[in-house]
């Protein structure tokens, strides 16, 4: 090729960033500009493909582009600059490598020339972010730069999905070179697992069928696999009972009789004692997380497991599995339907009698339930009137905290991908980007950010992205005026020595949420509850930020202590 | 259990990294470690000296293979393999009884004087890490100066092959 006719079709890596973005279909970035990117910001400014939503924070874009990914079908991106840019990310970034959220963050990076200088905003983002990442990349070649992002595309939302940087240096998207977005992409040393492996399948339905006292437990991995619809037809075929972990809420339908509720630390009594009798578990894209499980050597002593996980690692990590199946949820589920269709057996429809009795008993219990007399709002009380009054049909995403188990126990999710949440890492400050970026893949839906006063206030500069995109929002602010956990753990714990969990000097919400150009309100008695919400759903254009002033000391139950077994809830 | 494990990994800066980083990220044991390219300048060949029960071991191979930098593994001690580790060892040996015996000690272990001056040695011994444990054990009796060792280096013996 002559040298004319590459210059003439050569264009700079700016201009490959954009074009790589839109043929992978990015439609919107959620970013912040700044030196090390600035040629980047002027290649987006003079395309009008994919669009970017200023943020005021950097946690707040990755947050954001978390939101969007959990609550869709596509992963989430950001962009962010060099320097303190790359560090204000780590936390977002961190976030989804936990909940294996498929993101693709671009990071400015000093130019080539002046890596490992010290130079001005530098810092080396690749090593930072090495240990909670999916994998990274530092782009050194502008030749090398649409295939990297092709990787990088690749790489988050394949497998397990998980967040991948990549860290370009300016003088990359300055230079220039002929611009080919490769159509596929095959890398040797990755080679994730599509569909399942099936040699295990008979093994499993043998002994899926032979249980007397089944239980399912299955995890956020249905919902990344998009297996719910797989899973409520392979749980409704076998009539045995099943819970949800924090993060697979909605993988089945909440309101279904045969769902338990969610399992674990402030799981319902019926999901734990069933676990803890269990004679055989079938765990499905839930990675047995110390928060579940509780005490390692009390977990389901008499249960043979079954485990279906894309990631070979979940499998065998905490607890030894008897049938490992490494595979996707939904193909995997598939196969399990076909066999169980052909295979000659039932489930022992007397031994399940019985056992659906004895859960039937534990499930009158009714560990939820709460004071419904109260002088006081009680914050389950606000949930659930949520949830009637959007028709249990809302996007929710929460921060963490007490209120975030309430959101859980008490908005029923009858769809996947409705709730997002920070289970993980549990990072106070996701509600709000969490929701702005719900809002953006999903415009026409109603988002709920359920919160509370401490949460809220670690990422509240995001009230102005709110405003400048008009992001219809609903804040629910579940104001205990405490660190609502940490002062249950002290009451429980630490004999009410409350250090530090008094939340003092908060600011007007009301007055705040005005001065970001939005709606508030104040609530202090439970009568005016349902008319606030109604009329904040009303404002169909509006962020409205509800203030609920509610009961300061009530707790979350049930909870597995510290150290216990799952048969030994503290209970209400 | 000791157990030791070869890696097929991208020659790219980083690789090396994102493993070490695994073993101390993860509390893992790690006793050696080696790597250089290999005939394919592209790959990397590591070896790993690690310990830990079954469980451990097993998922520190799973999490080795989950680097998206690593293409393949094998643990060699599910294998009769052989195991090599190189040591230089720098002598003094002022007095010429001191030489006498330090070259027949050498000789003994199958080593080589591979540097002379007229006050120090230098050896150089291969061979399973208790063997280079035993001669430097030898020669103890003589000012050593210096001791490096390569770290053990493994392969599967007959047919089983790590390649791509
Ligand atoms: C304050 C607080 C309290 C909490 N209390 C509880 C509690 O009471 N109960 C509770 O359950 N959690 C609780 N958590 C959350 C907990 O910390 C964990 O985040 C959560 O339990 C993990 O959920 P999971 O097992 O579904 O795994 P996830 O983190 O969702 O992991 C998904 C698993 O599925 C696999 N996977 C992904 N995609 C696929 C696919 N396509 N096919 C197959 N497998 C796939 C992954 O490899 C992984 O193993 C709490 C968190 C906080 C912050
Ligand atoms: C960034 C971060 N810092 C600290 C914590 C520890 N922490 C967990 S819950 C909690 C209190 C949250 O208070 P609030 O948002 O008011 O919720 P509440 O529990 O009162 O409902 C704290 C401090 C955390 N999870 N994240
Ligand atoms: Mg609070």
């Amino acid at each position: 090729m002559s040298e004319t006719s590459s210059s003439s079709t050569a264009i700079t890596g700016a201009e490959i960033f954009c074009r790589s973005l839109q043929a992978e279909g990015v439609d919107v970035v959620f970013g912040y500009p700044g030196g090390a990117v600035l040629h980047i910001y002027d290649a987006l400014y003079r395309q009008d493909k994919v669009s970017h939503v200023l943020v005021r924070h950097e946690q707040g874009a990755v947050h954001a582009a978390e939101g969007y990914a959990k609550s869709s079908d596509k992963p989430g991106v950001a962009l962010v600059t060099s320097g303190p840019g790359a560090t204000n990310a780590i936390t977002g970034i961190a976030d989804a490598y936990m909940d294996s959220v498929p993101l693709v963050v671009f990071t400015g990076q000093v130019p080539t020339s002046l890596i490992g200088n010290d130079a001005f905003q530098e810092v080396d983002t690749v090593g930072i972010t090495r240990p909670c990442v999916k994998h990274n990349f530092l782009v050194k070649d502008v030749k090398d730069l649409a295939t990297t992002i092709k990787k990088a595309f690749y790489v988050a939302t394949t497998g397990r999905p998980g967040p991948v940087v990549v860290d370009i240096p300016k003088d990359v998207t300055a230079a220039s070179c002929e611009f080919e977005y490769p159509e596929s992409i095959h890398m040797r040393s990755y080679n994730p697992t599509f569909g399942g492996y099936t040699g295990q399948i008979d093994k499993a339905v043998d002994l899926i069928l032979s249980a007397k006292q089944p239980m399912i437990y299955t995890g956020g991995g249905v919902i990344l696999g998009r297996g719910s619809e797989a899973l409520t037809e392979f749980t409704r075929k076998l009539g045995y009972p099943i819970t949800n972990t924090l993060m697979g809420l909605g993988g089945y339908p909440a309101s279904d009789k045969q769902f338990l509720g969610m399992l674990g630390m402030h799981g319902t009594y019926e999901a734990n004692m069933a676990m803890h009798h269990a004679d055989v578990l079938i765990a499905i894209g839930a990675r047995f997380d110390d928060r579940v499980t509780g005490n390692i050597e009390k977990f389901c002593p008499h249960a043979k497991i079954v485990h279906v996980d894309v990631d070979p690692s979940s499998i065998s990590k905490n607890v030894k599995v008897d049938v490992p199946i490494v595979g996707e949820v939904e193909p995997v589920l598939r196969a399990l339907i076909k066999a169980l269709d052909a295979a000659n057996a039932k489930p022992d429809p007397e031994a399940l009698d019985a056992w659906w009795k004895q859960i039937r008993e534990w499930q009158s219990q009714d560990c939820l339930k709460y004071d419904r007399e109260s002088e006081l709002i009680k914050p389950q009380y606000v949930v659930q009137k949520f949830w009637e009054l959007t028709q249990g049909d809302a996007f929710v995403t929460s921060d963490v905290g007490q209120h975030q188990m309430w959101a859980a126990q008490f908005y029923g999710f009858d769809k996947p991908n409705r709730w997002i949440n920070s289970g993980g890492l549990g990072t106070m400050g996701v509600g709000l980007p969490f929701a702005m970026g719900v809002q953006f893949a999903h415009p026409d839906a109603t988002v709920g950010c359920i919160t509370g006063e401490a949460s809220i206030q670690m990422c509240i500069q995001e009230l102005s992205t709110c405003y400048q995109y008009q992001l219809p929002i609903k804040i629910l602010n579940l104001n205990n005026r405490y660190l609502g956990m940490v002062r249950q753990w002290q009451e429980f714990f630490y004999q009410g020595r409350y250090a530090m969990s008094y939340m003092d000097a908060l600011p007007d919400f009301v007055k705040l949420a005005e001065a970001y150009g939005h709606v508030g309100m104040r609530i202090d008695k439970p009568g005016d509850v349902e008319g606030a919400i109604k009329e904040a759903l009303a404002q169909k254009e509006r962020l409205v930020f509800l203030d609920f002033l509610t009961d300061q000391s009530e707790n979350v139950y049930p909870m597995i202590p510290a150290g216990a077994g799952q048969n030994e809830m503290i209970l209400v | 259990m000791r157990h030791i494990i070869s890696v097929l990994l991208e020659n790219e800066s980083g690789a090396l990294s994102r493993v070490a980083g695994l073993f101390s990220a993860r509390g893992y044991n790690i006793e050696s470690l080696t790597v250089a390219p290999t005939d394919d300048p592209s790959l990397s060949r590591m070896t790993i000296v690690t310990s830990g029960s079954d469980e451990i071991v097993e998922q520190i191979t799973k999490q080795l293979n989950k680097l998206v930098d690593v293409i393949k593994l094998l643990d060699m001690t599910a294998h009769p393999h052989i195991e090599r580790e190189m040591a230089l060892v720098k002598v003094r040996v002022g007095e010429a009884a001191d030489r006498e015996e330090v070259k027949r000690l050498t000789d003994i272990f199958r080593g080589r004087i591979i540097d002379v001056t007229q006050q120090t040695y230098v050896i150089e011994i291969t061979g399973e890490g208790s063997k280079l444990d035993a001669f430097l054990e030898a020669v103890s009796p003589f000012p050593v100066l210096e001791v490096v060792r390569s770290g053990v280096m493994g392969i599967a013996r007959g047919d089983v092959a790590l390649q791509l």
